[in-house]
């Protein structure tokens, strides 16, 4: 099967105004992934499903990944002026990279059997930027695995025939997933609690 | 003829049913409690405590290192260390509890154990009447000794008492010279 | 191919809604209102707690709509709080009749991400025991169909039979028969104990002749023809579109087995053949299973011949404190139900930060409606039976 770049080079030619990146994997032996932007996510997605050389026509995995914003401290050269000389000093600099939301989607062909192309779909950020295209359209299994990333992530996909929570019951209402949900205060006795068990339990069960 | 078909099945039932008069492997029920079909040697239940000797304090294997309390997936162990006079830990647990309602059998705690004092048990006769209490084991519950699990699975407990008496001998070995250098001048060493 | 579009819905605001019936279903061919059944979750049909909604127009189904989360256990979350070893015992839960392969998918996602061989000795037995389970699984399944036809036990009983044998050597091997807990990353836990092999092959010597009376007492059946064949037809276009994977995949007649797509383990070594069906019909699936078993026990034969001596661990994996290094990686392999993969991100601390199960059983059940249309109720029982859902895996 052709390269990552190679790939990219030519959906970026197929599609117009496509911005496509390859995001790079850290383990070694692992195939890296395209990250599309949403506007052209579905035409990109048709394009790798219908060219004669990829045929890349089953959609395998629907992922949602949550990113925390991260706090990254930065050691700075700074030149400023003291006693009239300029003079380079040291500076921490504290940076905030904001959050996002994921999908990663890993596509195979099964008429040419060939190897996955990992596909990434980013959102805005956690809170109120969170719509994505569906690609349900393009390949109808990622009809049940969208409803579980909605669910459980609160990713909207627009375009989807049927967006409703697939795990949690209807009237749920946060989105289970994420990296800072919050478990409802319900504690049930268990005789061996642990860790942030326990607190809960001495919350409830003071002993 | 329409209907072969459904004769042809009836034919294998015939032979499943009047063959298990006549052929044992055909006849597979096994009536419990009276009968006990026997369970293999690496049938694994739930864990239990081993301890060396007689005396189930002082022989306890265990030596309240904590490392299967972190390791239990369920996080079904509780462990409070001894304490002496002064206030520091001693190597033998206190508390020792866990909790079998919890307990998923899955053999991790010994697997990680580095003093072979925790093994797995093949008891299943284990109701209770309490939820809470009663199925949460205590150390006294827990502890049995070396012959019984020699008993219950003899290949592991010879391997595990090889090993054992292994690092016993090496240990006596280190410990002679050192002992020989201790006594005093004029002895030759051993 | 073209683009799906949903039959008989236009676009819902996506908000947090229930679906409402439109009302042009609300009448049936004779202008009465649909009847709206819940096949509820206690249901002794539906293979575990699994809810459909149907309305039925007089028997014929009109609309069915598949509801569950009824056995989600977040899994997923949970693997994020505890370290990798500790998440295998919770694999075994997944696809609770498949604990063996569960291991291996997981085990191989493992061994991608942190780069570890597996010695020779541990792929053998991984081969033999994960054959072994897709015997046991599909001894089951056929057992279970036959049963929601109406077969009363008997069959189910005879199926049972033969996977109590297995399951007896799966308990000899690794102490449990259904939750093995066994493989681990990098090989297998435990090895052989003496005389395993011998009791193996006087099981799979027994198989042949367990599937040749399955055969007779089956196949030229009358009811069961009439009952399964032209019911529930999968065309190929959808199968692919819909990735559905596994024995219903191939009965649509496409190749796809992942045993011989991804060259994973060493199944390279072994020459097996890929039943494919003519036309993805329910005895198509029925049939697809039957013959995989016979080609299960090829490699079996092979398998046990072959068995080389050596280590079954990679010496160099830690139990403890195991941290592979920041990257991602997705391991699938053929599971007795499907495509049974697992997408792991390391971030380099020793719980993963994102563990995804990709269920067959799930994906598999995106056509459950499509099948079922024009169909009368006890024929939704038997297309639901022939997908072959585990609900363990359906909801983590």
């Amino acid at each position: 099967m052709e390269t990552l770049e190679q790939i990219k080079t030519r959906a970026e030619a197929a599609v117009p105004g496509a911005k496509l990146a390859v995001v790079a994997n850290g383990s070694a032996g692992n195939p890296d992934s395209l990250r599309v932007d949403s506007a052209s996510a579905v035409a990109v997605a048709r394009f790798l499903r219908d060219d004669s050389r990829l045929r890349l026509d089953y959609a395998s995995n629907v992922t949602g990944v949550d990113w925390l914003e991260k706090r990254v401290s930065e050691v700075v050269l700074v030149k400023k002026v003291v006693d009239e000389v300029e003079q380079e000093f040291e500076q921490t600099v504290e940076r905030v990279e904001p959050g996002y939301m994921e999908v990663v989607y890993h596509l195979y062909s099964m008429e040419l059997q060939q190897g996955p192309v990992v596909l990434r779909l980013r959102t805005g950020n956690r809170t109120d930027d969170v719509r994505v295209p569906s690609l349900t359209p393009v390949y109808r299994g990622a009809e049940l695995q969208e409803r579980e990333v909605y669910d459980l992530y609160g990713i909207v996909f627009e375009g989807h025939p049927d967006l409703r929570r697939l795990l949690m019951w209807p009237e749920f209402l946060d989105h289970p997933m994420r990296r800072d949900y919050v478990e409802p205060d319900d504690y049930e006795y268990e005789p061996t609690p642990h860790g942030e068990v326990l607190t809960k339990a001495k919350g409830h069960f003071p002993r | 003829m329409w209907g072969q078909g459904i004769i042809k099945g009836l034919r294998v039932t015939a032979r499943n049913f009047f063959g298990s008069y006549f052929h044992k492997s055909r006849l597979v029920t096994v009536e419990y409690p009276e009968q006990k079909r026997p369970t293999p040697e690496n049938n694994r239940n739930f864990p239990f405590l081993v301890y060396d000797g007689d005396d189930p304090e002082k022989g306890l294997r265990c030596v309240a290192c904590k490392i299967c309390e972190k390791e239990c997936p369920p996080q079904c162990i509780y462990i409070v260390p001894e304490k002496d006079e002064r206030g520091r830990p001693r190597k033998h647990p206190h508390l020792f509890d866990i909790d079998i309602s919890v307990c998923m059998s899955c053999q991790i705690c010994v697997e990680v154990c580095p003093f072979d004092a925790i093994k797995m048990d093949q008891e299943y006769e284990l109701s209770r009447s309490n939820r809470f209490e009663g199925l949460l084991l205590h150390k006294r519950d827990l502890a049995k000794p070396n012959a019984y699990y020699r008993q219950i699975h003899p290949t592991e407990a010879s391997l595990v008492d090889a090993e054992l008496e292994q690092a016993r001998q090496q240990q006596a070995a280190k410990e002679k010279p050192a002992a020989g250098a201790t006594a005093g001048p004029g002895q030759p060493p051993q | 191919m073209v683009d799906f579009v949903h039959p008989n819905r236009s676009n819902l605001e996506t908000e947090n809604r229930r679906y409402r019936f439109q009302k042009a279903e609300r009448e049936d061919s004779e202008g009465q209102g649909v009847l709206e059944i819940s096949m509820g979750p206690q249901h002794p049909s539906t293979h575990g707690v699994f809810r459909m909604d149907v309305a039925l127009d007089g028997e014929t189904v009109v609309r069915l709509k598949p509801v569950f989360g009824y056995l989600h256990r977040n899994h997923e979350k949970i693997a994020e709080k505890t370290t990798y070893l500790s998440s295998m015992p919770y694999t075994d839960r997944l696809d609770y009749f498949c604990s063996m392969t569960n291991n291996w998918a997981y085990a191989l996602a493992v061994e991608k991400l942190a780069g570890l061989t597996v010695p020779e000795r541990a792929e053998y037995l991984r081969v033999i025991l994960g054959e072994l389970t897709r015997l046991q699984n599909h001894a089951c399944l056929m057992g279970f169909l036959l049963q929601d036809l109406g077969a009363m036990g008997t069959p189910l009983m005879y199926a049972f039979r033969e996977r109590e044998k297995i399951l007896d050597l799966f308990e000899s091997l690794s102490g449990s028969r259904m939750m093995c807990n066994y493989m681990r990353f990098g090989g297998c836990r435990v090895d052989l104990p003496a005389g395993w092999l011998d009791q193996v092959r006087q099981v799979t010597g027994g198989f042949g002749p367990f599937l040749d009376e399955f055969e007779q007492l089956l196949t030229t059946n009358e009811i069961l023809m009439a009952r399964l064949q032209g019911v529930g037809v999968l065309p190929r276009e959808l199968a692919i579109h819909a990735s559905i994977t596994g024995p219903v995949l191939r009965a649509s007649g496409v190749n796809y087995d992942i045993r011989k797509v991804d060259h994973y383990g060493i199944y390279d070594r072994f020459e097996f053949r890929v039943p494919l069906g003519d036309h993805g019909d329910c005895y198509d699936r029925f049939m697809m299973r039957l013959l995989e078993m016979r080609e299960s026990l090829r490699i079996l034969e092979a398998a046990m011949r072959d068995l080389p001596e050596g280590p079954i661990l990679d010496p160099k994996v830690k139990i403890r404190n195991f941290k592979p290094k920041p990257g991602e990686a997705y391991g699938r392999i053929e599971a007795p139900k499907g495509e049974l993969g697992f997408y792991l991100i390391s971030d380099g601390s020793a719980n993963p930060y994102r563990y995804r199960i990709r269920p067959p059983s799930l994906i598999n059940l995106t056509v459950l409606e499509d099948l079922c249309l024009g169909h009368k109720l006890a024929d939704v029982v038997i297309i639901l039976g022939s997908i072959d859902i585990v609900l363990g895996e359906v909801d983590r």
